[in-house]
């Protein structure tokens, strides 16, 4: 397909899924408003109204809009290919994500039958009502959740990933010093330091950025000031492309919260906030068995959490939500992962009687709630939270836990962190190696969450600022691989898994820009 | 257990920096509290401790010991001791909003309305028994309002409460001011009432309230001291004003939230200003948060303004306060209490280690070794926020002179780096020039 088909095939593609949004209905209602105005002609009414669009930001908006839907149209493909292929073009990660999916919904329908409790229940009237008033302090129930597990941990993902073939790979012939040392056995492209400088060109040694260039010795004129005024007019000006480039170099923080909604293209305009007045109702109504997964994973992790404790409530308002929302189904057009179903009693099999179980398809995990936490420091109002957070999840956080080829997928993403980590610190990952404490071990939990929870905040918001602003998850890797590199010393002298460990517990001091910065533009290569 | 140590200072050495102030090469204290203190004294370098009636050069005490001990105690020229003699005209409830308020008078007397106007900063008081009638007449002008009740002398949240009806203190009254006081068997103290701040700044539906460390070590002059360091303390429980009751809700402090039934000592209610600050940045912006900033030190400098001529000033005092500010949800913050002891307990390690720091720039601010020069603007995390006059962080100089663009020299909430600045600041150098 050449470039000019697939550009129009793209325009049409944009076209259909816009039309008949909001944001179309609200176009029309204005551009039929202008025509009141005197300066609107009957001979020139195509550049007049043309013209009024875009003087009272329609068009900005407009172009917002089909910004965000680049962000997450489907990859170029064959005309013929089937829809599959469009989730996952490899035969054999769909394989694998479809047995894995298997897996976790079988320990989910078995917990069900365990405890005797159903998937889904409808409240009774007293029910429904104490929970409306207790809305705004779900923390302060103490359910008796003594009895669930999670469903599962990043640790059994990482197995799963780890016994990942390619059955069209012969890798007998590999076993030599040039082999792969890592967990991670297929052979996917991923980006190496030369190729990645040319990608992050805006994090190199030469350019400002945030979280580098505004520490306190350094004088805010040399930077800081001019930069923010910069970030102010972005903001002004309501550009989503505009924020996102400008994004690469880190958000002020008395902007983040702006910046972020308007790359996401999260307007919380009166038809989300009604959306997410439905999905509260949803909630109340209908009790579902993952809610109490819910509750259990803020519990273990956020609540614990000397900073986000705070915000137990807002996690419950939002990932109770979350789980009812079946306008996120919409992503598993391009996630490798399938909705996972569930019978109605007694029809186990028959098509007919299947549901999506949850309702938006996504089984939370252990850990799952941090993915939330960090966005509370931002956002006050529950439905702007809920949007700028689910936008985030089927953009970026959907393929921290599936299998797919994609670059920013978390196959993609621990093989590039252990390349990273073996072509530029052979000998660190040697050692490691040695003593049966792979990298990959320790350095998957931080990237199955994005380094939430592990990092303090600010700098978790900073490391956040890139994943938007390069629309890729890759400075994930690079970070993990940047931090092994700062510790190599004290890791070099470990003996042990567990010593390695105890040298890479504690992330709350470390600076990320710098280590990143310093990994990626001053490794020799 | 921190590892922090000051700069080994070498024994010998006595730069003799100022006629006043020579530098001690051991420096014996006194210590009668027995908490982060202690660590902080114990593993400072060429100091020791005395026992019993030895002669100390250092004395970190508690009030009681003061108030027996303070007026027959003679002190040399170079001794030291951590609390003024009349402090609690500053931290005594009653007595603080009595030199609040004659302060407040005498600048819109002097001054005018303007000026008097930046005393706004604590809520409504009143002291009882002795201003009851007034009380009653300010009760009556705002019919629903709530109000609290608090014991002038008692620390730790004990014996307050909040009312909305004069009923509830009638009976009160009646019942001899509760039952505390009768177990106690102590005699009826003075109270204050105050306005009840009803709207205060909720994060996520809860209350907190600031504690920030004000060191001063001299009155007359005002020099005073502000930490960078602080933090903010969470509620346990969700904000509503319908349960007036539920004590633990509505006090923030630590001691209190220890009793209530849901505490657990591992989620530790406490968030360090500097996480506050960049919170309340995000959500509001650099400018209103700078301007709360800005409305912080004033509160700081005025409550300390108020009591300049009326603390016995004494150079071997010095004295270092925990101010408890409350915010409103305009952002607007209001001035609590002034504690003399603030709580050198530590709830958590990252506790313990702000307030080991706290302890060890205080002492390095005192200076007992003669190594600063005193006209430092920074000592480790403390800024120098009042110096018989404000102080900037620009130079006042010739060339700056009539500029109008001077920020004040309080990072109340920045980053604190207190080890890097401490090693340039006291670099042993004979050839630095300092008189």
């Amino acid at each position: 397909m050449d470039e000019g088909s697939e550009l129009s095939l793209t325009i049409a593609q944009i076209v259909q899924r816009l039309k008949g949004s909001h944001l179309h209905s609200q176009i029309e209602r204005q551009a039929k408003e202008c025509l009141h105005q005197p300066d609107i002609k009957l001979e020139s009414l195509k550049e007049d109204v043309r013209n009024f669009l875009k003087t009272s930001g329609w068009e900005r908006k407009l172009q917002n809009a089909v910004y965000r839907e680049l962000h997450i149209q489907l990859p170029p493909s064959h005309p013929t290919a089937p829809p599959e292929h469009l989730k996952e073009p490899l035969a054999y990660m769909r394989k694998a994500q479809a047995t894995w999916e298997k897996r976790v919904q079988k320990s989910l329908n078995s917990m069900s039958t365990e405890l005797g409790v159903p998937l889904a229940r409808m409240r009774p009237a007293v029910e429904q009502r104490e929970l409306t008033n207790k809305w705004n302090e779900m923390g302060t129930d103490e359910p008796d959740l003594s009895r669930f597990r999670p469903v599962y941990a990043p640790k059994d993902f990482l197995e799963v990933l780890i016994s990942l073939r390619n059955p069209n790979h012969d890798s007998s012939e590999d076993i030599s010093i040039r082999s792969h040392w890592g967990l991670i056995q297929v052979p996917l492209n991923v980006r190496d330091i030369p190729q990645l400088r040319r990608a992050f060109s805006e994090l190199s040694l030469n350019t400002g950025q945030l979280g580098i260039d505004d520490n306190s010795h350094i004088h805010p004129d040399l930077f800081e000031n001019d930069y923010v005024q910069i970030g102010k007019k972005v903001v002004m000006e309501q550009d989503s492309a505009a924020a996102q480039q400008y994004s690469k170099q880190g958000c002020p923080t008395g902007l983040r919260a702006d910046l972020w909604a308007l790359i996401l293209n999260a307007t919380n305009q009166p038809q989300d906030v009604m959306h997410y007045e439905q999905l509260k109702a949803g909630v109340i109504q209908h009790d579902l068995l993952v809610d109490n997964l819910i509750y259990k994973d803020v519990k273990l992790t956020a609540s614990n959490d000397d900073f986000y404790f705070v915000f137990e409530d807002f996690l419950y308002q939002v990932l109770l939500c979350f789980s009812r929302d079946t306008a996120v189904l919409e992503h598993f057009n391009y996630n490798s992962a399938t909705p996972p179903k569930s019978y109605i009693k007694g029809k186990v099999g028959d098509e007919e009687c299947a549901v999506v179980y949850p309702p938006n398809g996504v089984i939370p995990f252990h850990g799952f709630s941090m993915y939330v936490a960090p966005l509370c420091f931002l956002y006050n109002k529950p439905s702007k939270l809920y949007s700028v957070f689910r936008e985030m999840y089927i953009r970026y956080f959907f393929r921290l836990h599936s299998i797919s080829s994609s670059p920013s997928g978390i196959v993609s993403l621990c093989l590039q962190f252990e390349r990273l980590l073996q072509t530029h610190l052979p000998q660190l990952f040697y050692h490691l190696r040695q003593i049966e404490a792979q990298p990959l071990r320790i350095a998957f939990k931080w990237m199955v969450r994005a380094f939430s929870g592990y990092l303090s905040t600010d700098q978790l918001l900073l490391l956040w600022d890139r994943i938007l602003g390069y629309d890729s998850l890759e400075v994930v890797a690079v970070l993990a691989a940047a931090v092994f590199a700062f510790r190599s010393e004290n890791l070099m002298e470990v003996t042990s898994l567990a010593s390695a460990e105890a040298v890479l517990a504690d992330l709350s001091t470390l600076k990320v820009m710098p280590l990143i910065q310093i990994f990626l533009f001053a490794t020799a290569i | 257990m921190s590892k922090h140590k000051t700069s080994a200072y070498k024994g010998s050495c006595n730069y003799g920096r100022s006629e006043e102030r020579e530098g001690r090469s051991c420096v014996r204290y006194k210590c009668g509290l027995f908490n982060t203190i202690q660590d902080v004294l114990r593993q400072r370098p060429n100091w020791v401790e005395v026992k019993d009636d030895g002669e100390w050069d250092f004395n970190w005490c508690d009030v009681g010991w003061l108030r027996e001990n303070f007026d027959h105690t003679f002190m040399e020229e170079h001794v030291r001791i951590n609390h003024f003699r009349n402090h609690y005209e500053l931290t005594r409830k009653n007595l603080m909003v009595k030199n609040l308020k004659r302060y407040q008078k005498t600048l819109e007397r002097d001054i005018g309305r303007m000026e008097s106007s930046k005393c706004d900063f604590f809520p409504c008081t009143f002291a009882l028994p002795s201003e009851y009638h007034l009380f009653v007449e300010e009760f009556n002008r705002s019919p629903g309002s709530i109000w609290i009740m608090k014991p002038v002398a008692k620390s730790q949240g004990k014996g307050i409460f909040l009312f909305k009806k004069l009923k509830d203190i009638m009976d009160w009254r009646k019942n001899g001011r509760g039952t505390e006081e009768q177990k106690d068997g102590a005699q009826v103290e003075s109270y204050v009432v105050q306005c009840y701040i009803e709207k205060p700044y909720l994060i996520n539906g809860r209350k907190f309230d600031l504690r920030v460390y004000v060191l001063v070590t001299s009155y007359l002059p005002l020099k005073a001291w502000l930490y960078r360091d602080g933090f903010a303390r969470f509620s346990s429980t969700r904000f509503s004003l319908s349960s007036i009751d539920d004590k633990y809700m509505h006090l923030t402090n630590v001691s209190v939230q220890k009793t209530a039934p849901d505490y657990d000592p591992e989620k530790g209610c406490k968030w360090q200003m500097q996480q506050l600050r960049r919170y309340l940045t995000a959500k509001h912006g650099r400018e209103m948060v700078e301007t709360l900033f800005k409305e912080m030190d004033n509160i700081f400098v005025r409550s300390l303004l108020s009591v300049q001529k009326i603390i016995i000033n004494d150079k071997h005092c010095f004295e270092l306060y925990g101010y408890d500010i409350l915010l409103d949800q305009n952002l607007k913050p209001w001035l609590i209490e002034v504690n003399a002891s603030p709580s050198h307990t530590a709830s958590s390690q990252e506790d313990y280690e702000m307030k080991y720091r706290l302890l060890q720039d205080t002492l390095n601010v005192v200076d007992m070794e003669g190594r600063l020069t005193g006209k430092e603007k920074r000592v480790g995390g403390y800024d120098l926020m009042w110096n018989d006059g404000p102080v900037y962080k620009e130079d006042v100089n010739l060339q700056t002179f009539g500029s109008s663009r001077f920020t004040a020299n309080t990072h109340l909430g920045c980053v604190n780096d207190r080890e890097k600045q401490l090693r340039q600041l006291l670099r042993p150098s004979l050839f630095q020039k300092k008189m």
